[in-house]
């Protein structure tokens, strides 16, 4: 027997468990491609339209940090607005792959059921690789098509499926060695976000450090854009040269990684890490001891993170403000609809603090399906056989979310307001003006959260799925893409974002806020009362 | 005594399948009470009922003199829980767990605390998911007893136990009994619960079979002889009462009801007997009984027979 034996098996195990998730994740980016390259293919039918896109984009660092131009064509302008965004969502893909097959497995006690048969010792981590890889091959050849379909040139998508593919494949190898490293999938999957990160920086920064070439539609990229994976997917310039070598890069970065991580499995105890496992404290802290304290530390790690992504986000946002004032032609117009005002600044302050507002509540149903996690879990039955109701367990959350969304507006309003400051002068009216905007798009976020409280109270089992369904419909329906959808009036009023008051472009005006008020009320009354009523849904 | 926990005609439906039927349960205070039954018997659903988890369909249930769904806060503060699969909080310290569960109960005892920690040999700094099955339960079974409760309900909470942690576990059972309080035990140890309970509820396909002291319930079950007699036995098969009779040369085995004892052993004696052995029934008979499959049928009839004459 050698330490491959049974890979064959176990890769058709973990495809049988994957036959969903990786599909979906596939047809989802594919979907995704085709859908905006479409639209901007509609969009820029005027080639000239597309060459002032295309020199913007060139000439403002901050959209240099997020897309590298490669000249003007649809695709090459598909490749600046969408490649980062496929590229770290292939990197996930792929992390998560491989964790599933190998750390989790290790963590759930599967891998040890299997590891006891006749499996070698590094065939479950070469069966997850064979996954992950093949994902990555189906999602470059799908990619390709769906940019065909939405009427690219053969060899310009082919190369946008292989770039994309290539920052996958390159994280299915960092995610092999991360798991490695520690004993907790949570763990070994921040690990490698963290290389993602390092990755989606440095190439952004390796963008903005370049230098456009004398047409004005193409930057030519600073060293440090060539030091990992996003950036070398950039480099293979997808409708602009269509360089296929940097892929040998992405494939030897993942061939020494898997090297790396068969030298540590090798060196290595079953269940555990290579790092060590540190000691924590032998008594609950007295902020520990309630409820509330509990959730808070269990959510803390994920505010973090989203704390520090708003702050960015609004840092680059507020950076943006001096170009928007010379926007012309279809971004102007998105702006000036969106933000329901033709003065543009205030039109742009509008609009981005709507997105802040809907990215708050994909936070607020991230931590609020948590309460479904641990009714299905377990943890919640020890709480609840305390003298603690499940009101005051549902309130904890309640309470930690809202106050976590409104920390999180907050902290984007101020990245906004500090670097628009910086561009405009007065930081402080700045901030202060768009503290107010931040704080009017809570009963919209409430409005979300609460919906998902009802869920969780009254459909526990599809808590999940309806929830983000709910608020992806509420995203699309409402006012960012509804009316550029043409979606009739009364559709667009289901989405409370559309009810949400245009601060600072529109003074805000008291009734549809008390409308909201009344909407998460309702919600939140009718999911708590559920939950009060009903059987919990334990594990058996 | 009073009643700790008193519930009759209990009932559970989940969907069309029926998982407690016409359960009938009293536990005295201040008496170790075991609940046994085979897996999927009702045993999990009906401690759920009882901590407030799960409603009831019809029944009545009176848990500290209160009703479990209407005042669970305030009963949950007199009493504890260890459930039969821990799943806690994976990066939360064992420490952490057990100071949380018990601060949320209202308080526990510091000194006891410590003592538990160094009798279980539990290292509080781990994090959970570094903790084995048996440790998480060491982790439940602290934060349960740390806390001096008039109540503790545990769902097999010695299923991941080793042999010397089970014998810890049955010291602190014993002093909280002694200490006056009442404890509802779930197992399927049952050395374990031979060795703790006063009296012990056996449920099976979600009703109680059978439910009295160990003392009662050996009464209601056969002695087991092996007798050698100088003449042949025949005609015993033929004796009301005696059961399951096998011959190996001059030894012949059967079992006997109680009631039938005197009868068999004058038979027996005008037989000339020159060794005699008997043994009662154990706990591991009375349960292979109420579980088994050949003693299925007999068992039920036997078990609702029986259950008045014990009460």
């Amino acid at each position: 027997m050698n330490a491959l034996t049974g890979t064959a098996a176990l890769t058709r195990l973990a495809l049988r468990r994957d036959r969903i998730t990786l599909p979906a994740w596939i047809l989802g980016l594919a979907t995704f491609t085709a859908g905006t390259t479409a639209l901007w293919a509609d969009q820029y039918r005027n080639m000239a339209d597309l060459i002032q896109e295309t020199q913007l984009a060139a000439a403002n660092p901050g959209i240099r940090m997020l897309g590298l131009a490669s000249g003007a064509s649809v695709g090459a302008y598909a490749m600046i607005r969408n490649f980062v965004t496929l590229a770290v969502l292939a990197a996930l893909m792929s992390t998560f792959a491989v964790l599933r097959h190998t750390r989790q497995s290790e963590e759930t006690g599967r891998a040890e059921l299997i590891g006891a048969a006749v499996v070698g010792r590094h065939a479950g981590l070469t069966a997850a690789l064979i996954v992950a890889v093949g994902a990555n091959a189906v999602l470059a050849a799908t990619l390709g098509l769906a940019m065909i379909v939405a009427g690219q040139p053969a060899a310009g998508s082919l190369a946008a499926g292989a770039a994309v593919a290539a920052v996958g494949v390159a994280f299915a190898g960092v995610a092999a060695v991360t798991t490695q490293l520690t004993s907790s999938s949570r763990t070994a999957s921040g690990l490698a976000a963290a290389v993602l990160g390092v990755s989606f920086l440095t190439a952004g920064i390796g963008n903005m450090a370049g230098h456009i070439d004398p047409s004005g539609l193409r930057v030519e990229s600073a060293w440090p854009a060539w030091l990992l994976p996003i950036g070398w997917g950039q480099q293979m310039r997808p409708f602009g040269g269509n360089h296929w070598w940097p892929l040998g890069l992405a494939v030897a970065l993942f061939l020494a990684c898997t090297a790396a991580a068969a030298l540590l499995a090798a060196r290595r105890d079953f269940g555990q890490g290579l790092l060590p496992q540190h000691h924590g404290h032998a008594q609950a802290s007295p902020a520990l001891r309630s409820p509330l304290g509990l959730a808070w530390r269990l959510q803390r790690g994920p505010l973090l993170g989203w704390a520090v992504a708003m702050l960015g986000f609004g840092l680059v946002m507020g950076g943006l403000i001096g170009h928007v004032e010379d926007a012309t032609g279809t971004a102007r117009d998105w702006y000036i609809q969106v933000g329901g005002s033709d003065q543009i600044l205030n039109a742009y302050r509008a609009s981005i603090m709507q997105m802040a507002g809907m990215a708050a509540a994909i936070y607020a149903v991230q931590v609020l399906l948590h309460m479904r996690a641990e009714e299905a879990n377990g943890p919640l039955e020890p709480i609840l056989a305390t003298a603690v109701s499940r009101l005051r367990w549902a309130a904890s959350y309640a309470v930690t979310v809202s106050l976590g969304a409104t920390a999180l507006v907050l902290l984007f309003a101020t990245g906004t307001g500090l670097a628009a400051g910086g561009v405009l002068g007065d930081p402080a009216e700045q901030t202060s003006r768009l503290i107010v905007a931040s704080l009017v798009q809570l009963p919209g976020i409430l409005v979300i959260g609460a919906a998902v409280i009802a869920t969780v109270g009254l459909v526990p089992r599809f808590a999940g799925v309806v929830s983000w369904a709910l608020l992806l419909a509420s995203i699309l329906i409402g006012p960012m893409f509804g009316p550029t959808l043409n979606l009739p009036q009364w559709a667009q009023d289901l989405s409370p974002f559309t009810h949400v008051p245009k601060a600072p472009a529109v003074a805000v005006t008291t009734w549809p806020v008390l409308a909201l008020i009344t909407v998460v009320a309702a919600l939140a009354v009718a999911g708590l009362v559920s939950l009060r009523h009903r059987d919990l849904a334990l594990p058996a | 005594m009073t009643a700790a926990i008193s519930v009759s005609g209990l009932v559970k439906n989940f969907g069309t399948t029926r998982a407690l039927d016409h359960l009938d349960l009293t536990v005295s205070t201040g008496e170790v009470h075991g609940f046994l039954g085979p897996n999927g018997a009702g045993k999990t659903t009906t401690i759920r009922i009882l901590l407030g988890l799960l409603r009831r369909d019809a029944g009545q249930i009176s848990l500290l003199g209160g009703d479990p769904w209407r005042d669970t806060v305030s009963l949950h503060r007199r009493l504890a829980y260890v459930p039969g699969e821990v799943n806690l909080w994976p990066n939360l310290t064992g420490g952490e767990v057990i100071d949380l569960l018990g601060s949320l109960r209202g308080g526990l005892d510091r000194s006891r605390r410590a003592d538990l920690l160094e009798r279980f040999a539990l290292d509080p700094t781990k994090r959970c998911r570094a903790y084995s099955k048996g440790n998480r339960q060491k982790v439940a079974l602290v934060a349960a007893f740390a806390s001096d409760v008039e109540l503790y309900l545990l769902d097999e909470p010695t299923s991941g136990l080793d042999p010397l942690m089970e014998t810890v576990f049955q010291d602190v059972v014993l002093q909280r009994r002694a200490a006056g309080r009442t404890v509802l035990l779930s197992s399927h140890i049952l050395s374990e619960v031979e060795a703790l309970c006063d009296r012990v509820t056996i449920v099976r396909a979600g009703r109680a079979a059978e439910s009295g002291t160990f003392q009662q319930l050996r009464h209601l079950t056969r002695t087991s002889v092996v007798v050698e007699t100088s003449r042949p036995i025949d005609g015993l098969r033929e004796l009301p009462g005696v059961h399951d009779v096998s011959s190996d040369g001059p030894r012949t085995r059967f079992s006997v009801d109680q009631s039938a004892l005197n009868l068999v052993l004058a038979r027996l004696v005008t037989l000339n007997v020159r060794t005699l052995v008997s043994s009662p029934p154990t706990l591991e008979e009375l349960f292979l009984r109420h579980y088994g499959e050949d003693g299925k049928s007999t068992a039920t009839q036997r078990g609702d027979a029986d259950l008045a004459g014990v009460r």
